[in-house]
Formats: structure tokens, C-alpha cells, sequence
């Protein structure tokens, strides 16, 4: 497969906390179309990474493309990158004080400017899509962690990113839930959305990603696509931790 | 009907104690009573009036200068501070007589009582609120921002649709504190010629010279007002919390 265009470039970027290192000279191409699964032992800046791309933490070093445009301080800027990106979080964070349907309608209406109408027929639409529609009049809390976090997904979809994060999306669900959450997001790569994964779920990773990226203290320290980096890791510090995912 | 019954039982024990009680005054069946009694409760238009206006501005001002204190620039984090300490560190009373009898002097401008008051209670108060708004939105986790930010709202649309709408609802108890509290203070307008309960009372314990019994109608008077508050703010959380259960 060819992948016509970067769609997020890293040079180059570092990122502190302080005087701890989160993010080591880290450099990354992400095509259109391509499903890129991050994983690594926790600490290791995968989620730093992801967040660094729609700048819920600014980096201090290097550069990000997203999409044609370099990332800076500029709100105008700001605006447009976090447009065509969306974000799925560990926790969901999902607006509890607002129905399924207002949660997936505040983005278009506010910042898309579409009518109430448009906005709701687009928010069915993609709760459809994650098969929940049944549950647009309910609050998040009526939920469960599987449906919530499939809502947040069709929150994501109903701004139409161009590229979805993903940070550990099924880390804070009970096993019996992954699945549900998995089998949306593989519905979502085979439909040819870009896409970036932090995971520890290694079958999905097997199954869905076209580039395996492995991270530790704060460095990429392996890429590969994972038939390669599954049967073969070149670095002995990710096949440990292929070991340990694997065995636990 | 409980709280009748109570309050009918707490007169009768009061009226046993010692004989010096002379209700006549306040008696509904006399007309001079029921007049002294209409004068008394006529006075409640006003302190109401005036605490719910009151409180009205001074949820808008504490708002206002709550926000500058959670940014995270230090110089616009000084305004709240300097803010909130020196107007709750002023007396109600004495900010009252200041706006009222200083301001005129300064400015020129001449508040009537009624405004005067309002001021003075809400300006007074603004510094709670603004505490109280800070501490609520502060209660709100980062991940509502973030996940704010991932579908690009902005500042004001993030504040007006995500977070306040939360933080209220948690700092609703705190607001009903407030309410009563202004509904109490409310009374120190009297010493300014605002003809509001308490202001009442005191005219016709003047004229009447039955201070036990025209003060305890007052006393009686403030509790019927607040518990009523109390109940209503009860009812709004009930409401909200059961919208999102």
C-alpha cells in the first residue's frame, strides 16, 4: 500500500515536565489512511506524544505538521489543527450534565455552525455508526463504560476530523466492554480513517495497524509494521515488553 | 402543617415563661393589632426586594472576578486576590454607611436607601461568590477541558456550556448559603431609613413600647422568609440532580 501524503510529521520534538525529559528528539510520519498503534511501558510518553499532536501539552523542541499547518501558539491556528483532529480519552470525558445527543451536537453547533436539525441528523448518524442510536436522549451516566465510550468516538466523528487519537481507549473499561469498543474502532480503520492508537491491546494491533511504533523513556525506539515487529523485534527492550504483554 | 405546629408550641412555652408578655400588641382580633401586625409583615416586600436583587448582581460581579482567578497568569490571578481580600474584609455595616453617606461626598452621585443597600450587600457579597465560583470550577476535572478542546471550543463556549453548567450545580448549596445570609444582613440597611422588617419593627417598638413581643414577630418573621428560601433551594437541586441521574 502507498501512502500519497503526510498527514502529521514530527521532527524532532521534546517535551519536559519540568526538568524530567517526556518526550526525547522524537520524530514520526503519519500517512492518510495509515493506523499507527503506539505502545510502550507506562511513563514511556506515548500519551504525551498523541497529546502533543492537538497541543493539550505543548512541546518545547522540534516541529509538528498537522495537515499542511505547523503548530504554534496562534488560537487561529490552534483552532484549525484541532478541527481536523479528533481525540478519544482513557476516562471518556464525556459531558455528564448533557444528553448523548447534546454531546455530540455542542461541537457542530458552536464551532461547525450547523442548525440544531443538521446537527442532530449528523449525530444520529453517527451514532448509528457506533450503534447506539437508542440512546441519544440518555446522560452519559445511564451508560455503560463500552456504550460511553463509544459515544465519545461519535463525538470525535460528528466534528469529521480528518485524524482520530486515541489515548488507551479500553484501559478504564471492564473486559466484557473492550471488545465493543475495539470492534468499532476496526470498523473505523477498514472505512479508511487515519488514525492513532494508544494501546496495549495487541490483538487489535495485529489486526488493524499498519505501522507499530515502540516507545520507552520517553524515545521511539522501534518502528515496523507488525507482522515484522511481532514474529521479529529488533530491539531487545521491546521484545521484553512484548514478552510481558503477552505472558501476563 | 409540622412547622405550624412547632412554631404555635415554641409561642405558647415563651408566653409561660415569666408574666410580662403583652400580645395584645400583635393581637389579629384587635384592629389596633391587625394594623400593627399588616405594618410589621408590609415591611417584607422590601427586604426581599433588595436581598434578591442584591444577590442577582452579585452572582454576576462574583462570576466575573472568579474567572481572572483561575488563569493561569499571575498578574490577572493579583486582581481576584486583591479583590476578594479587601472587599471581605470591609463590614457590611461599614461599607453601608461608606456608600451611603461617603460615596455622595466622592463622586457627587446620591444614592437613594433602597440602591445603597443593594450595593453595598452586593458588592459585599461578590467576594464570597467569587470564592465560591472559583472553588466550584476548580471541582471540575481537566478532562472536561480537554475534551472541550478536542472538539475546538473556546474559551467562552467551554466555560458557558461545559463547565459552568457542572460547577453550579455543585456550588448550588453554597449559592442558597448566601441567599440567607443576604436575607439577614438585609437588616442593617434598616440604619439607614430603609423601611424594610427590620426597620418596621423598630418604628413601632417606638410607638408601642412592646420591644419582646414585636421583636419576636421579627425573629418569627426572617425564619418564615428563609425556610421558604431553604426549601426552595432543596427543590433546584433536587431538580437539576435528578436530570442527570
Amino acid at each position: 500500500m502507498t501512502h500519497p501524503a503526510s498527514l502529521i510529521t514530527m521532527c524532532n520534538v521534546s517535551k519536559f515536565f519540568g526538568d524530567f525529559q517526556a518526550l526525547k528528539d522524537v520524530s514520526l510520519d503519519v500517512a492518510v489512511g495509515e493506523r499507527v498503534v503506539i505502545c510502550g511501558p507506562s511513563g514511556s510518553g506515548k500519551s504525551t506524544l498523541i497529546r502533543c499532536i492537538n497541543r493539550l501539552e505543548a512541546h518545547e523542541e522540534g516541529d509538528i505538521v498537522v495537515d499542511g499547518v505547523t503548530l504554534s501558539e496562534d488560537a487561529e491556528t490552534l483552532n484549525k489543527i484541532r478541527g481536523s483532529v479528533g481525540m478519544v480519552f482513557q476516562q471518556f470525558n464525556l459531558f455528564p450534565h448533557l444528553t448523548v445527543a447534546q454531546n455530540l451536537t455542542l461541537g457542530p453547533r458552536r464551532v461547525l455552525g450547523l442548525s440544531e436539525t443538521n446537527a442532530r441528523a449528523r449525530a444520529m448518524k453517527y451514532l448509528e455508526r457506533v450503534q447506539i442510536p437508542d440512546q441519544a436522549d440518555k446522560y452519559p451516566r445511564q451508560l455503560s463504560g463500552g456504550q460511553q465510550q463509544r459515544v465519545a468516538i461519535a463525538r470525535s466523528l460528528c466534528m469529521e476530523p480528518r485524524i482520530l487519537l486515541f489515548d488507551e481507549p479500553t484501559s478504564a473499561l471492564d473486559p466484557e466492554m473492550i471488545a465493543e469498543v475495539l470492534e468499532v474502532m476496526t470498523e473505523l480503520a477498514a472505512s479508511g480513517m487515519t488514525m492513532i492508537v494508544v494501546t496495549h491491546e495487541m490483538g487489535f494491533a495485529r489486526r488493524v495497524a499498519n505501522k507499530m511504533v515502540f516507545m520507552d523513556k520517553g524515545e521511539i525506539v522501534e518502528v515496523g509494521a507488525p507482522e515484522d515487529v511481532f514474529t521479529a523485534p529488533k530491539s531487545p527492550r521491546f521484545a521484553k515488553f512484548l514478552q510481558q504483554i503477552i505472558n501476563h | 402543617m409540622k412547622r405550624i405546629l412547632v412554631v404555635t408550641i415554641l409561642l405558647a412555652l415563651l408566653s409561660g415563661c415569666s408574666g410580662n408578655w403583652g400580645w395584645y400588641v400583635v393581637d389579629p382580633t384587635t384592629p389596633t393589632g391587625a394594623a400593627n401586625l399588616r405594618f410589621l409583615v408590609s415591611g417584607a416586600y422590601n427586604t426581599i426586594l433588595m436581598s434578591v436583587t442584591a444577590i442577582c448582581i452579585s452572582v454576576v460581579v462574583g462570576l466575573f472576578i472568579a474567572l481572572p482567578g483561575l488563569s493561569r497568569k499571575r498578574s490577572w490571578r493579583s486582581i481576584n486576590r486583591v479583590y476578594v481580600e479587601v472587599v471581605r474584609s470591609v463590614p457590611i455595616l461599614v461599607l453601608l454607611l461608606w456608600v451611603y453617606y461617603g460615596l455622595p461626598q466622592l463622586s457627587g452621585l446620591t444614592l437613594n436607601v433602597f440602591w445603597a443597600g443593594v450595593l453595598a450587600l452586593a458588592l459585599s457579597d461578590s467576594a464570597f461568590q467569587a470564592e465560591i465560583f472559583r472553588a466550584g470550577i476548580q471541582s471540575i476535572g481537566k478532562g472536561q477541558y480537554e475534551a472541550a478542546q478536542s472538539i475546538s471550543l473556546n474559551y467562552r463556549d467551554t466555560m458557558r456550556y461545559v463547565i459552568l453548567p457542572q460547577a453550579i450545580r455543585r456550588i448550588l448549596p453554597a449559592l442558597g448559603n448566601q441567599l440567607v445570609y443576604m436575607l439577614k444582613m438585609s437588616s442593617l440597611v434598616s440604619v439607614i431609613g430603609m423601611q424594610e422588617l427590620t426597620r418596621k419593627a423598630n418604628e413601632l417598638v417606638v410607638s408601642e413600647y412592646r420591644p419582646l413581643e414585636i421583636y419576636t414577630i421579627l425573629v418569627l418573621e426572617y425564619l418564615v422568609l428563609i425556610l421558604i428560601v431553604s426549601a426552595g433551594v432543596r427543590w433546584l437541586e433536587r431538580h437539576m440532580n435528578s436530570e442527570e441521574a
